[in-house]
């Protein structure tokens, strides 16, 4: 693993936070939600901030740009430093002079984050219009040639795009390119590759490096993702509940960790090296999967569209105990062969055998019966929980449909909390009183409610904390050993990956391109794409949780 | 977008279609004797016997609705039974009346509600907010009607600004038109104003909140070009939506504000047909309602594409 180690003792300060303390308006008794944060970044440097949900990382840049939620969050000490002048004291008229000329931002849902009913050309020209009185033409070239500066291909007809015509990392581009364009002294990125496949955040990654190196521009950079840590930045802060607890240079971060907190977040980090194939159980297939085929859009009469295959010739089995994960990146068909089997979707082609029976053709009312043996647990589990209904409601509604009874159903509920670790009285509580991690324990209750012989974790883990992520794979683990079932893992995280399967497949554009035990594919991958994912798996040659280089890398 | 266009003006027609059978059942499907609903109590076989022929009712059903179509076709809606006028010429004379005092209370509350909408938004739960939602609560509760004598009361007989009643064509005298009009707009419009600012408010706040907003201002964008610029076109489909329903409604529910402002619109052309049982004209009526409901309609769909390039269909 190479390290930046650049010097910056000699480098003038950029920013300089002191005692930045944030709090919830008219309500001085809570707890701070920012409590004395000092840092600073000097010119060309790339200062990363770390943390988990809530440490105030994303209040801290909000701060520094002035975007704090009015009415909800306020300032009420220290000071934040630019070229002399403090922007708390700053008016309104004053801090947005500042924006975009000093001070720049880009976000982590570039989809989100462009105006979805303005041409991105018009987007990035607004800035100019803002700042500068350019006529008309010169703006135009000027837009154009940051574009090509952020290397984005044919600038004429994206300048002219809307933000939905273009691909996810195509977005990010024209966000850094409205955020540069102006030569701002700071950049500020907000989990910028977050949304972004590893291979694009890969690219974005390095053009942000190579404009920063060309225009000498100062990073923050906000991320949860140690292996980016380990890519980019010069110093690591870490911050934990408002504070920052420990920050340094990133290879003495890495390899010497002084704080608890600091430890227990590396500690929890997915290694890339990949577990042992457990041995091939004695028990019998459960999910067994054979040519199974997706199109989209093959019929329709006004449509005009080339059918798309987003599944070709899936084949794969699952026996009991054991987990297969399929990873690869958006659009690859990962998700639609978990909706296939689950049938929430019904499949062009091929066949799906649960427990033995072919299910891929049945009608929704002969697969009633069936649904019990394969279940799923989605990505969000602040979305995949009804609001409205107690946990206890949720849990039983499964068991209630395929007819148990509901006293012993929910007797039944609070065991299964115990088992994943909630307190049984949750059955009577609402989601919205539940953390992440506890809301995605609930999700995985509800799931081994019915007894399944199958379990689909579709993304599981992805929105989780990396802590909370670690502890979630335990319980899968740990499930598994208590009840025997097969889990089918789809996950864009190799790390994740590498953790918890027996076995991988690697799909590209609907098609399998590897299919081995978890160590052949990630130790010895033999397909390019499989190689280029891992190559763009950032800090892989890094063993986080033992705090050094990994073995054999 | 021509292909879209095209499709949903060929969609029209169906809907237009079933409209004109509903229509056309409408006289024959009243239980009992059409010829004696029309002729009234004290009519006499001989005056029934003609009724009868006039309108066809001797004929098979199917007969008497193509007469009726081919009629309808060729711009003919039939006669009135009570003042033997071509039904399409007695809407001509009445039909703008109604769609200028439409337009011009359309214009007016989207001109007062928009505003007042983003306004509520962006200083959300603040006094501004408050006045804005209490006088939406006071336009939807208080009664047309109250409404327009209130007003008279108070501009044109306490104050005498303007005229009590009438109409002037804007055509003959603008002046003296808007004069007339203006109560009669005001009237109306209370209610649309409470509607529009309500629904802007409500999209305004759920788009304020996007990622977006926060980017714009992160460029330095001034607030009202974030709240114009940025923030109404993306919620602007709702309240098109709401705006086009309220058009609609005004074509059709401007009844009693004719009636309290005299001004000689569809509104009371229908109320009169109505009590007269004059038959063709309320057919007629209803034609024309449907037809401008559907329209405008189209045109709201249409205007979907213009604000969000991402819709097509």
């Amino acid at each position: 693993m190479k390290f930046k180690s650049r010097n910056f003792d000699q480098a003038s300060n950029v920013l300089e936070i002191t005692g930045l303390t944030v709090r919830l308006t008219g309500n001085d008794k809570a707890d701070p939600v920012l409590d004395a944060v000092s840092l600073k970044i000097r010119q060309g440097e790339t200062v990363c901030l770390v943390g988990e949900s809530g440490s105030g990382k994303s209040v801290t840049s909000l701060s520094i740009m002035g975007l704090l939620p009015k009415g909800v969050l306020a300032a009420t000490g220290g000071h934040i430093e630019l070229e002399g002048r403090n922007l708390l004291e700053l008016n309104a008229q004053a801090m947005r002079d500042m924006r975009a000329r000093k001070i720049s931002m880009i976000f982590q849902e570039p989809m989100t984050a462009l105006n979805p009913v303005l041409r991105v050309g018009e987007q990035i020209g607004e800035v100019l219009d803002t700042h500068t009185k350019l006529p008309a033409r010169e703006k135009k070239a000027r837009v154009l040639d940051i574009m090509n500066q952020v290397h984005l291909p044919d600038v004429e007809r994206i300048y002219r795009s809307y933000p939905h015509q273009l691909s996810g990392g195509q977005r990010q581009r024209i966000m850094i390119a409205m955020a540069l364009i102006l030569e701002p002294q700071l950049l500020i990125a907000d989990e910028p590759t977050t949304a972004l496949d590893v291979t694009t955040q890969k690219q974005i990654l390095s053009l942000i490096a190579e404009l920063q190196e060309k225009h000498g521009t100062a990073v923050l950079f906000i991320t949860h993702d140690m292996g980016v840590v380990a890519e980019i930045a010069d110093t690591v802060h870490v911050m934990k509940l408002g504070r920052i607890v420990e920050h340094a240079p990133v290879e003495t971060l890495l390899r010497a960790p002084k704080q608890d907190y600091t430890r227990q977040l590396l500690q929890s980090v997915p290694s890339l090296s990949p577990r042992a194939p457990r041995a091939m159980p004695e028990g019998q297939t459960v999910l067994a999967v054979e040519g199974l085929q997706k199109v989209y859009g093959a019929h329709g009469v006004f449509s005009r569209r080339e059918p798309t295959r987003a599944a070709n010739d899936v084949r794969f089995s699952i026996p009991r105990g054991r987990t297969l994960g399929i990873v690869g990146e958006s659009g690859s068909g990962k998700s639609t062969v978990a909706r296939c089997i689950m049938r929430l979707i019904d499949p062009t082609e091929g066949e799906i055998r649960v427990a033995g029976k072919e299910i891929a053709t049945l009608t929704r009312r002969q697969l009633r019966p069936y649904r019990r043996h394969i279940q799923i647990v989605f990505q969000d589990p602040f979305r995949s929980l009804n609001p409205r209904w107690t946990i206890g409601r949720s849990l039983i509604e499964g068991p209630l449909n395929i007819g148990e009874d509901k006293q012993a159903a929910l007797a039944r509920a609070a065991d299964l909390l115990t088992l994943v670790g909630l307190p049984d009285d949750a059955v009577h509580r609402y989601p919205h009183q539940f953390s992440g991690g506890q809301r995605q324990r609930v999700a995985i209750a509800r799931a081994i409610a019915m007894e399944p012989d199958v379990l689909v974790a579709d993304e599981a883990v992805s929105a989780l904390d990396v802590s909370v992520q670690a502890q979630v794979l335990d319980l899968l683990d740990e499930l598994q050993q208590k009840l025997g079932i097969a889990i089918l893992f789809i996950t864009h995280d190799l790390r994740v990956a590498a953790q918890i399967c027996d076995e991988v497949l690697v799909m590209q554009h609907g098609h399998v391109v590897e299919h081995g035990t978890a160590a052949e594919v990630l130790s010895n991958p033999q397909h390019a794409y499989t190689r280029a994912l891992i190559e763009a798996a950032p800090g892989r040659s890094w063993d986080f949780a033992n705090f050094k280089e990994l073995q054999g890398a | 977008m021509l292909g879209y266009i095209l499709r949903r003006i060929l969609a029209v027609i169906p809907v237009m279609a079933i409209v004109a059978v509903f229509v056309f059942l409408l006289l024959r499907l009243t239980p009992g004797d059409p010829a004696a609903i029309i002729a009234g109590d004290a009519a006499t076989p001989a005056q029934l016997e003609r009724i009868r022929t006039s309108l066809g009712l001797s004929d098979p059903l199917h007969v008497q609705f193509f007469t009726w179509a081919k009629l309808l076709f060729q711009g003919d809606l039939g006669t009135s039974l009570i003042s033997s006028t071509p039904v399409t010429q007695m809407i001509g004379q009445r039909i703008w009346p109604t769609i200028n005092i439409a337009l011009m209370t359309i214009v007016l509350s989207v001109l007062l509600a928009v505003p007042m909408g983003v306004l509520a938004a962006w200083r959300h739960r603040t006094w501004v907010d408050y006045v804005v939602m209490g006088f939406s609560v006071l336009g939807f509760s208080i009664p047309v009607f109250v409404i327009g004598y209130l007003f008279i009361l108070a501009f044109s007989i306490e104050l005498r600004w303007l005229p009590v009643q009438g109409y002037v064509a804007p055509s003959q005298d603008f002046g003296k038109f808007l004069a007339r009009a203006i109560l009669p707009c005001l009237t109306l419009a209370t209610i649309y104003v409470a509607l529009i600012a309500r629904m802007t408010r409500a999209s305004m706040l759920e788009v304020l909140g996007e990622d977006y907003i926060r980017t714009a201002r992160a460029k330095g964008v001034k607030e009202t070009v974030v709240l114009f610029h940025h923030a109404l076109r993306n919620a602007a489909v709702p309240i098109m939506t709401i705006i086009g329903t309220g058009f609609a409604l005004l074509i059709g529910g401007v009844v009693v504000t004719e009636s309290v402002f005299n001004i000689p619109g569809i509104g009371r052309l229908t109320v009169d047909a109505i009590l007269a049982r004059d038959y063709p004209v309320i057919q007629g009526m209803i034609l024309l309602t449907s037809a401008i409901y559907v329209f405008i309609n189209l045109l709201v769909d249409l205007s979907y594409t213009f604000f969000d390039p991402r819709i097509r269909y």
